[in-house]
């Protein structure tokens, strides 16, 4: 197996303090960045082919370098830059953050500070969903180490530099993971997604310029800057670098976070994880979070790279992969995917409210035995009406579980509508979440 | 006062960080709700003038997050995980275990107001499902009997105040 850059020290005693992190060579990299012109630091990231980790996979050196040098406002006055961690993870079948956080938050703030110096950032915000109180604590007392250490403060590193991090705790919205929802919320608003342009690089956070990025992907700059982006960019593809944190769960032996080069594959990715249980084989496999379309079983030959799963007409998105087996009920698995959106939808545009509360009802109806034919069509075309039409990616998201299961599965779902009732359960089945499935049928 | 001088003076070393009076929103909300386990509309209002914002702006922020309590929950707030992971791994079966043992439905309050049951989407710890968080812990990789053990520890908990 290739290097682990990240997590290393997973488990180590005390790996969320200072001491621990300085007794491994960190914050050896923030000195060097330090030692480097900001666009020297943009350049080494570019070097490394480093995506954003969070789900879209863009070029962080380029996204870094999108930041405007010297903005200033109507009067000419300069206008300050902010730097935000995106630490609302939430799309479901992900669980990086949470290890990032409560092991390794002193590698957060290091990447954090050197992407501060390569954007002239003077505040940092970490964006952490609010239910990860006792993480919060963690990360809080991590940044207090650092402001002790002059790491950050008025004078980082003893430089005529003011850079620091405040947290910021959400308050459960799955939407406040997209970055201009997540930035209304830091702003103490509700949690809803800005049109795009104006990009957060121009009109970010209190509408000054701003720069987004996930945990993981700050966790990776420490280790780019210190042993040197080619070494990055070795590991993976030609357009994409370095390991990444694959959140492994569902019916797998042994779920978990496993840092492996980024084009893994994903049936050895299986396998590595002691494969499906009880001797039972793998029927579908989401290999990107929730909203990356399903994968059958004699599609998981694939490397996990963002272009190669694009190209096998999924997403690697936020490395979540959720391994489903043989005995699962496909259509009873969609309709809980089909809850969760039905759920989260800001309400904000039309197509994408009423959408994803139609496609939940209707998958809960086929499941329930009480859907038609028809139906199946229906749900290709109410795709078709939210897809690319609102303004930002969640509606394109909701398509991804609910066409890939229909697709793929087609014969399962017609089984439910000819039997009228799901064939892998007793005849008078009743859900237990959901006693009111009747009323919304 | 809902909003005393241990939660403004918890606002006001935030203040400097934050351009805006409306960024310590979320903040003085989660202040709030610690101190009196939901939001109350009276919180609401409170939370509005401390902050300089029309009630409004309070209501609609606090009606779109879904941690805000509008009402009040029990003193063991459980919410079981019933997303795509967690229901891979059997939270179906621990939910119908719980609205047994106590009596209620998921989204319900025990009479004694000492438990509250939600079903709620993703928790982030997929890897350890199935989970139920009660109040700020986490707790994971639960089967009946754990689940069964855990909630005794909550009843001994109640007990003992």
């Amino acid at each position: 197996m290739a290097e682990v850059l990240l997590t290393r020290h997973n488990g180590a005693k005390d790996s969320h303090t200072l001491a621990f992190y300085k007794s491994v060579g960190g914050y050896a990299a923030l000195d060097q960045a330090l030692n480097m012109a900001p666009d020297a630091v943009i350049d080494e990231v570019k070097k490394s082919n480093l995506r954003g980790r969070g789900g879209a996979g863009f070029p962080t050196g380029m996204k870094w370098s999108f930041m405007p040098k010297n903005p200033v406002d109507a009067q000419g006055n300069p206008k300050p830059k902010y730097l935000v961690c995106n630490a609302d993870e939430g799309e479901p079948g992900t669980f990086k953050d949470r290890l990032l956080l409560t092991q390794h938050p002193h590698m957060l703030i290091e990447g954090m500070v050197i992407a501060a110096h390569a954007i002239g950032a003077s505040q940092g915000y970490i964006y952490v969903r609010g239910e990860f109180y006792h993480e919060i604590q963690i990360l809080n007392a991590a940044i207090k180490e650092a402001r002790a250490a002059g790491i950050l403060g008025k004078s980082v590193r003893g430089r005529s530099w003011k850079f620091d991090i405040e947290v910021y705790r959400g308050a459960g919205a799955y939407i406040c993971g997209e970055e201009t929802a997540l930035l209304s919320s830091l702003e103490g608003r509700r949690g809803e997604p800005r049109l795009k342009p104006p990009f957060p690089a121009q009109v970010g956070a209190f509408g000054m310029p701003s720069c987004v990025n996930n945990v993981e992907t700050f966790c990776a700059v420490p280790t780019i800057i210190k042993d040197g982006a080619a070494k990055f960019a070795a590991i993976g593809t030609e357009r994409s670098g370095g390991t990444r944190l694959f959140c492994v769960s569902g019916h797998v032996v042994k779920p978990g976070v496993y840092e492996l080069p980024i084009n893994m594959n994903l049936k050895d990715l299986i396998a590595h994880c002691g494969g499906v249980p009880g001797g039972r084989s793998v029927k579908a496999v989401i290999p990107g979070g929730a909203s990356a379309p399903m994968l059958r079983a004699d599609e998981i030959d694939v490397a996990m790279d963002f272009d190669s799963l694009a190209k096998a007409g999924t997403m690697a998105g936020s490395g979540g992969v959720i391994v489903i087996d043989d005995q699962t009920c496909i259509v009873e698995a969609a309709a809980r995917l089909l809850k969760f959106y039905e759920h989260e939808s800001c309400g904000q545009c039309s197509q994408c409210r009423e959408g994803s509360h139609w496609l939940a009802r209707m998958f809960n109806r086929i499941e329930a035995g009480q859907g038609t034919t028809e139906d199946l069509d229906k749900i290709a075309q109410i795709c078709g009406n939210m897809a690319g039409q609102t303004i930002c990616a969640f509606a394109d998201a909701v398509t991804g579980p609910a066409l890939s299961t229909i697709r793929k599965f087609r014969a399962e779902f017609e089984e439910h509508v000819r039997l009228g009732r799901c064939p892998s359960k007793p005849e008078h089945y009743v859900r237990p979440h959901d006693h009111h499935a009747s009323a919304r049928l | 006062m809902i909003i005393d001088q241990h939660i403004s003076q918890r606002i006001d070393e935030l203040r400097p960080q934050f351009p805006t009076e409306q960024a310590l929103l979320l903040p003085l909300l989660h202040e709030i709700q610690a101190k009196e386990g939901w939001i109350s509309k009276e919180a609401m209002k409170e939370a509005a003038s401390f902050l300089h914002l029309p009630v409004a702006r309070v209501e609609e922020v606090v009606s779109f997050y879904t941690m805000y309590n509008r009402k009040p929950v029990g003193k063991q707030h459980v919410q079981i995980c019933t997303n795509i992971a967690c229901y891979l791994r059997g939270a179906d079966h621990l939910l119908q275990c719980l609205e047994k043992r106590l009596g209620i439905h998921e989204g319900e309050t025990t009479a004694d107001g000492k438990y509250t049951l939600t079903a709620v989407e993703c928790l982030a710890a997929c890897g350890t499902a199935p989970v139920v968080q009660v109040n700020n812990d986490y707790h994971e990789n639960l089967d009946e009997k754990s689940l069964n053990q855990l909630m005794d520890r909550l009843d001994k908990e109640l007990l003992d105040g």
